[in-house]
């Protein structure tokens, strides 16, 4: 082929394939023009996949078709948030109207990016001042730079959960409430071998045990992830290297890292009657309030209580506080039917009787005040006590990113090295993650 | 001598105008190869052409998926090679298996080929056994080697416990976890074993014969009688092999989580790697960018890295036929 003709064909090829990329971006744009009281079917996307709370999720919606009878919905459980966001981005008419995620880390993503509508005009169009009905922290978890494009649909909040028989045995009165209470219970609480190897932990605070991811367990100490500019600021907060070398000392007082990283591994499944705080091989436990119905519904063979998790001694007067996450809800970019979605959402999320009805049904916490007062609400004393967590002022959700998790999992790799005691100097491993937050932060910004 | 041609006689160098007939078949000739080929030009241009052109545009763009991309320049690049610390394992991981995993599943297929072509008895019956473990399915293969590597509950280290060998923590060692994949990539070691099982049967029985007339061993015959005949298709285990590693992606992703002990739920954060990234590859990297954070510039970086290795290990392989073939002249 003569030259300028081949310069021709690979210019237009280049151009066409231009074209064709740039038309990958940006796929279907719904539309809140719909009337609502117009007959409807919605698609509702959630994460539920046990029987019992799928049969809830299911109530709910029978509930909520009752009160609007020209809107149907369909429901798809145990849906991820990578489907979630694979199916948006993708469009189309199977993609959903109203979407949950069981996760308030992916919030500021699905803001930034517009995926999620911003619900303010909605409920400026209803009439709902919506810190009236929503506690404050619950709002923060749902929004990102102005742009409330979720709503809490119950919470879930963090606490201790202690086997009152073993406590009995060691001769302490009560669950700890500070940090030094907290360290030297749970070396009271440890039983050794003869040959070293663990009969039971006091707690085993090891980061990668089931719900003991380190911004969890940080809670506890207050931190403040990210400045005003919206840069990480974990090197520069005093609290981050004060709970790492807490870790440490932790881990010390009942063997070391090593040897509770062993006994961990021998751990049964998480959801399972072999886990460690069932089979009492850990006499304390961190984890939500769904616990306590799994410790009813496995038949526990022990008595056991929960209680907020302890404070650091010089934040004493924090006690009672945990940390909270909790299901958000929202509405898709590309759903053509946006008021009608909006009168779900609104539904499962801010109707009093709803709420607590599938509160009490799922064993979660409810998000709303009115909700969190209700009398209706289980009056069950260990569901009570994550109630009282989620109402603390000082309880604390972690603060929503551009990209999503990677923060947390970031901070998550340089606390599993920290606690292993691969970072001799805690304060130069804190100033280059901050930098690697800073820098994967920078690469989601447009 | 003139300067100037004669009118009359054309200059001998210059190419003789074709007929139109002749100009016509030939046209026809080229469209007749091409409608022959399209098939594999449109395959091709929409299955490779295409992503790898969209990879290269995308490696320079910001791009969420979901709003319109914007050229950032070398962003990504910059990010991939000097901010993302987890690049470096992940690398390490994959060139890791690729080496170790190749080299020992070649050797171990072809010594398990050998095996099956010299039994005398119950043929059919190890054929089949050692074939077997290739067909489950990847997940479920781990699924079962996670469990019964579990340092804790698994019936292998408890054996080795009784028998007073100690125990490694396997999957949730982080020096033990890539011996482990390599060992459940051993046990499906049938793909390897029927290739090469066919191609050791294929090698003319006379020059066995003649070799032991030779007086040569067992050695000096797998030698100089076995490994001539063999080679083009140990070099086509090699290259595919390397290629398939390259894209190891489902047994790492899968062991790490198990092994990891963390439920998987619709909300649950998992990075991919258990323990300490031990078991993190590229192909997992990529994903984990591409589509859980949406990078897709950095996603497109890392996969044309990838893409690079692989072309460069491949062409070197073939061209000089991995020290297995006497080179081309």
């Amino acid at each position: 082929m003569p030259r300028p003709r081949m310069r021709i064909c690979l210019s237009a090829a280049l151009a066409g394939a231009g074209l064709i990329l740039s038309g990958c971006a940006n796929p279907s744009v719904g539309s809140d023009r719909d009337d609502p009281t117009q007959p409807v079917t919605l698609k509702f996307w959630h994460g539920w996949s046990n029987q019992a709370e799928v049969k809830a999720v299911d109530d709910s919606i029978a509930r909520f078709e009752k009160l609007h009878p020209n809107i149907k919905v369909k429901t798809v459980n145990n849906v991820t948030d990578e489907t979630v966001n694979q199916a948006l981005r993708a469009g189309g008419d199977d993609a959903p109207d109203v979407v949950s995620s069981f996760t308030t880390n992916n919030v500021g993503q699905y803001c930034s990016s517009g995926m999620w509508v911003d619900l303010d005009p909605f409920m400026k169009k209803t009439g709902m001042e919506k810190t009236k009905v929503f506690p404050k922290t619950f709002l923060d978890y749902t929004s990102y730079q102005g742009s409330q494009c979720a709503l809490p649909l119950l919470a879930d909040s963090y606490g201790l959960y202690y086997n009152k028989d073993a406590f009995k045995e060691a001769g302490i009165e009560r669950p700890p409430r500070t940090m030094s209470e907290f360290k030297r219970d749970a070396a009271k609480l440890t039983k050794r071998k003869p040959d070293g190897s663990y009969e039971r932990a006091g707690f085993v605070p090891n980061f990668r045990l089931y719900q003991n991811s380190p911004d969890r367990l940080f809670a506890q100490w207050g931190p403040t992830y990210f400045d005003k500019k919206g840069k990480a600021q974990l090197a520069r907060d005093p609290r981050s290297k004060q709970f790492l070398t807490f870790q440490r000392e932790l881990l010390d007082a009942q063997g070391g890292y090593a040897a509770l990283e062993k006994f961990r591994t021998k751990f049964g499944d998480e959801m399972s009657s072999q886990s460690s705080f069932m089979t009492q091989k850990a006499a304390m436990h961190l984890d939500g309030e769904w616990r306590g119905l799994m410790l009813k519904e496995g038949k526990a063979k022990f008595d056991w209580g929960s209680a907020p998790m302890p404070v650091p001694d010089d934040q004493a007067d924090t006690y009672g506080r945990g940390y909270l996450t909790g299901t958000v809800a929202g509405i898709a970019h590309s759903s053509k039917h946006q008021n009608a979605a909006w009168e779900l959402l609104k539904f499962l999320t801010a109707d009093t009787d709803q709420v607590v009805r599938f509160a009490n049904a799922i064993h979660n916490v409810p998000s709303t005040f009115a909700a969190l007062r209700s009398p209706e609400l289980d009056a069950d004393p260990s569901f009570r006590t994550f109630i009282d967590i989620a109402r603390n002022p000082h309880s604390q959700a972690m603060p929503p990113s551009i990209n999503g998790g990677q923060y947390i999992t970031a901070l998550q790799d340089f606390s599993y090295n920290a606690e292993a005691g691969k970072v001799p100097d805690l304060d130069k491993g804190l100033r280059e993650l901050d930098a690697q937050i800073d820098a994967d932060n920078l690469q989601s910004v447009n | 001598m003139s300067l100037v041609e004669s009118p009359e006689r054309p200059a001998a160098t210059a190419p003789r105008p074709k007929a139109p007939a002749l100009r016509r078949r030939h046209r026809m000739q080229r469209l007749r190869t091409l409608g022959f080929l399209s098939p594999w030009l449109v395959g091709f241009s929409v299955f490779f052409g295409y992503p790898l052109l969209a990879t290269v545009y995308f490696s320079f763009m910001h791009y969420n998926q979901i709003q319109q991309p914007s050229f950032v320049g070398l962003r990504n690049w910059k990010y991939v090679f000097t901010q993302m610390p987890l690049f470096g394992p992940a690398l390490w991981n994959t060139l890791w298996l690729v080496v170790v995993m190749v080299a020992l599943r070649v050797v171990f297929g072809l010594g398990i080929g050998l095996l099956v072509t010299k039994i005398k008895s119950g043929v059919g019956f190890f054929r089949t056994a050692f074939y077997l473990p290739y067909l489950a399915p990847p997940v479920a293969a781990t699924v079962a080697f996670v469990f019964l590597l579990n340092p804790g509950t698994g019936p292998v280290n408890e054996i080795l416990e009784a028998v007073g060998i100690p125990a490694p923590g396997w999957f949730n060692d982080a020096a033990w976890a890539k011996p482990s994949l390599v060992m459940l990539s051993l046990w499906g070691i049938g793909d390897l074993m029927v290739i090469f099982m066919a191609a050791l049967l294929d090698v003319p029985k006379e020059q066995y014969e003649a070799a032991e007339l030779d007086g040569a061993g067992a050695w000096a015959r797998f030698r100089y009688v076995t490994w001539p005949s063999i080679t083009p298709i140990v070099l086509f285990a090699v290259v595919t092999g390397v290629v398939q590693t390259m894209q190891y992606y489902t047994q790492a992703l899968v062991a790490g989580k198990l092994a990891s002990g963390v439920t998987i739920g619709p909300g649950t954060v998992i990075q991919p790697g258990y323990p300490d990234h031990s078991t993190l590859t590229v192909p997992q990297l990529v994903y984990s960018l591409g589509f859980q954070n949406f990078n897709t510039g950095a996603a497109c970086v890392l996969s044309l890295v990838l893409f690079v290795i692989a072309m460069a290990v491949t062409t070197l392989l073939m061209r000089k036929r991995a020290g297995l073939l006497p080179a081309e002249d």
